[in-house]
């Protein structure tokens, strides 16, 4: 496993340091001799501490920017750079309270909307996913291997593709326009890459546990709570994470099935109509950014190790 | 029983609409609660049903498992593609079938051109740029004190939307007459160095490199995250006998480094230019695709959604399929081919 940077595979047996980018694992065994190439490293290369801390700010300064302006005053954010709030240090929250409550043009409606369209479009999808990675896992039917295939194999379908008739059928079956064009269209999208995941942290428990069960009188279904479903904690973890990002962060399907709807419409559809009509207001436009930033910021830094663990497992949506 | 239809239908009523007409904070909430109850009801219901291990024959209770789940990619992925081949060789309203039509419109007017020129220096130059910059900064921090922090700081773009970054960018690509106080801060650095300021986004043919840049800040926590494991996963080995051979700093790089996580760079490669490919958010927050911007996956869009142009549109959605498709099978086969090595 040394030379496989990625193995779609294995990801869940494994201790999160060992290849997490956490990288206590390698140096906790010879801790000494790594502080000792840390000391060489730090002492040989100048030059390169200066290029790491070049990349690092020219990848944070431009968020810094953002949210020192969103607490600025909007009169100040119009004469004058956000940088000069070192010298001329003024803050308020009064942009904050503008696009949260700030009447008609209030961002709340959509953030409740992001809301409601997110956490189903995540349970949904993981549900019906863990039943058909666990079918093909462990059940044995004829044509197995080629559903799980083609499963797999409808990773390849750009959204795009899907879009127009999918309206079409919402329209006639009187869906388009709510809640559940939204939640249908995430959880199907979401299928192929769920199932091809749990799958493969399914396949890699050990099938003796399974067979005991088994043994022991279980059907499937006991099996399945009692003995898989616990173990597979962390995998389940970290596609939520995903699918949780992935959904809140949307603009595509929000966009094609429920613009123009302020009552289903999230955050991001919103945000870019803002652009689009009050794209100089940036004492609106910045913290209406934060305020649709935030939640998958912080689910992102507490729960950044299953993060990492399903990206190095292929959770990215391609 | 004419008095038990009425109440039937205004039941039925009553809950068509409080499943489909949600107007209120409260309301939504709750059918959003409701919604995920419903349908682990149903799920379990399903479970239930096929947990009589004698009675229930093998075929039911496999189609209780993944039945679901065949029915909806068919439903929701199967089903539209096939139906999106279809309008591709039709007409804008589909009401007649024109052939390649779609598709060498797409192809020869000036107009995609442009578009596909765009797509193409996106897909070329996202991938590359951000797999270097990513690489070399995983190097750099690469068990140092600072390490997880620095890395976390490469790594949150990843976690906002793409909406999000935009804004974050369309800020510092701001624009104000040089001889006004900038608010951007690239023109800042601009007039600081005694330059005119720019409309970074409005000038073709640069502006499109500066939407780039916005992808390649997303996209380069993801390299380097990958690359990092990969870098982690070397050996000591390999790196002790290459130290001890004089191998250090670039060399080591060149030499040790870079051959050992070949296959991660090839995954994160076709990786970040499948994500590329379909690129949708940035173009359409940044530019709306106009001042020559445009990519398939924005074109697709307008085409489709705003000037209702379905042939077209879904000629552009075919196109972007048939584009993914040899990516994704080379880094499928590059998965392998690391999995037969472990």
């Amino acid at each position: 496993m040394t030379t496989t940077p990625l193995p779609p595979q294995g990801v869940a047996a494994r201790e999160p340091g060992e290849t997490a980018p956490e990288g206590a694992g390698s140096g906790r065994r010879n801790g000494l001799q790594r502080r000792a190439s840390i000391a060489t490293k730090k002492l040989s290369s100048p030059w390169a501490s200066l290029i790491a801390v070049v990349i690092a700010l020219l990848w944070t300064t431009p968020t810094i920017g953002l949210l020192v302006t969103s607490f600025r005053p909007e009169i100040d954010i119009r004469s004058t750079g956000w940088w000069t709030i070192f010298s001329n240090p003024s803050f308020t929250t009064a942009n904050y309270e503008q696009a949260l409550f700030g009447g008609s043009q209030s961002l709340w409606t959509d953030l409740i909307n992001t809301i409601v369209i997110t956490l189903p479009a995540v349970v949904i999808p993981i549900s019906i996913a863990l039943l058909a990675a666990y079918g093909f896992a462990w059940i044995d039917f004829k044509g197995r291997n080629f559903l799980f295939v083609a499963i797999f194999a409808l990773q390849i379908v750009p959204i795009q593709v899907t879009l127009i008739p999918l309206l079409t059928t919402y329209v006639d079956l009187g869906i388009n326009g709510t809640f559940w064009s939204v939640w249908l269209s995430h959880t199907m999208f979401a299928l192929p890459l769920a199932i091809f995941l749990l799958h493969n942290f399914m396949k890699d428990i050990p099938p003796s546990l399974v067979e005991a069960a088994r043994v022991d009188g279980a059907g499937h279904v006991k099996i399945f709570f009692r003995v898989l479903l616990p173990l597979l904690v962390p995998a389940i973890a970290s596609f939520a994470i995903f699918q949780f990002l992935w959904v809140w962060n949307d603009l595509l399907v929000a966009l094609t099935f429920a613009s123009g709807l302020p009552n289903v419409r999230p955050l991001t559809v919103r945000i870019a109509e803002l652009v689009g009509s009050r794209g100089g207001d940036w004492f609106l436009l910045s913290a209406g950014a934060f305020v649709s930033m935030i939640v998958p910021m912080l689910v992102f830094l507490f729960l950044q190790r299953y993060f990492v663990r399903g990206l190095l497992a292929g959770s990215v949506k391609g | 029983m004419d008095y038990l239809r009425e109440y039937f239908s205004w039941l039925f009523g009553e809950i068509g609409d409080f499943l489909t007409n949600a107007t209120t904070t409260p309301h939504k909430l709750t059918l959003m609660v409701v919604v995920i109850l419903l349908f682990v009801l149903v799920m379990g219901g399903i479970l239930f049903a096929v947990d009589k291990p004698k009675r229930v024959p093998r075929w039911a209770v496999t189609a209780g498992f993944v039945g679901p789940a065949i029915l909806a990619v068919l439903f929701g992925l199967v089903y539209p593609a096939i139906q999106t081949m279809i309008t591709s060789t039709q007409n804008r309203n589909g009401t007649e079938f024109v052939g390649i039509d779609n598709y060498i419109t797409a192809f020869t007017n000036p107009q995609f051109q442009v578009v596909l020129r765009n797509t193409a220096l996106w897909v070329i130059l996202v991938p590359i740029v951000s797999t270097f910059i990513g690489l070399v900064y995983a190097v750099l921090v690469d068990r140092t004190r600072f390490e997880r922090l620095a890395k976390t700081l490469i790594f949150l773009p990843m976690a906002i939307s793409m909406v999000g970054a935009s804004i974050i960018w369309r800020f510092v690509y701001e624009f104000r007459p040089a001889e006004r106080p900038q608010i951007g801060l690239l023109n800042q650095l601009l007039v600081l160095l005694g330059l005119d300021s720019q409309q970074f986004t409005l000038n073709p043919p640069t502006n499109t490199f500066f939407l780039i840049a916005v992808m390649v800040w997303i996209q380069t926590g993801f390299a380097m995250t990958v690359l990092s494991a990969a870098i982690k996963a070397i050996p000591d080995d390999i790196v002790e006998a290459a130290r001890l051979d004089g191998l250090s700093g670039a060399r080591m790089f060149r030499y040790i480094t870079v051959p050992s996580i070949r296959p991660a760079l090839v995954v994160v490669l076709t990786t970040i230019a499948m994500g590329t490919l379909k690129v949708f958010d940035i173009v359409r927050t940044m530019t709306g695709g106009n001042y020559q911007t445009s990519v398939i996956a924005n074109e697709f869009y307008t085409q489709s959604f705003r000037i209702n142009e379905q042939g077209l549109g879904a000629a552009l959605a075919v196109i972007l399929f048939v584009l993914v498709i040899p990516l994704v099978v080379y880094n499928i086969r590059q998965m392998r081919l690391a999995e037969e090595i472990r």
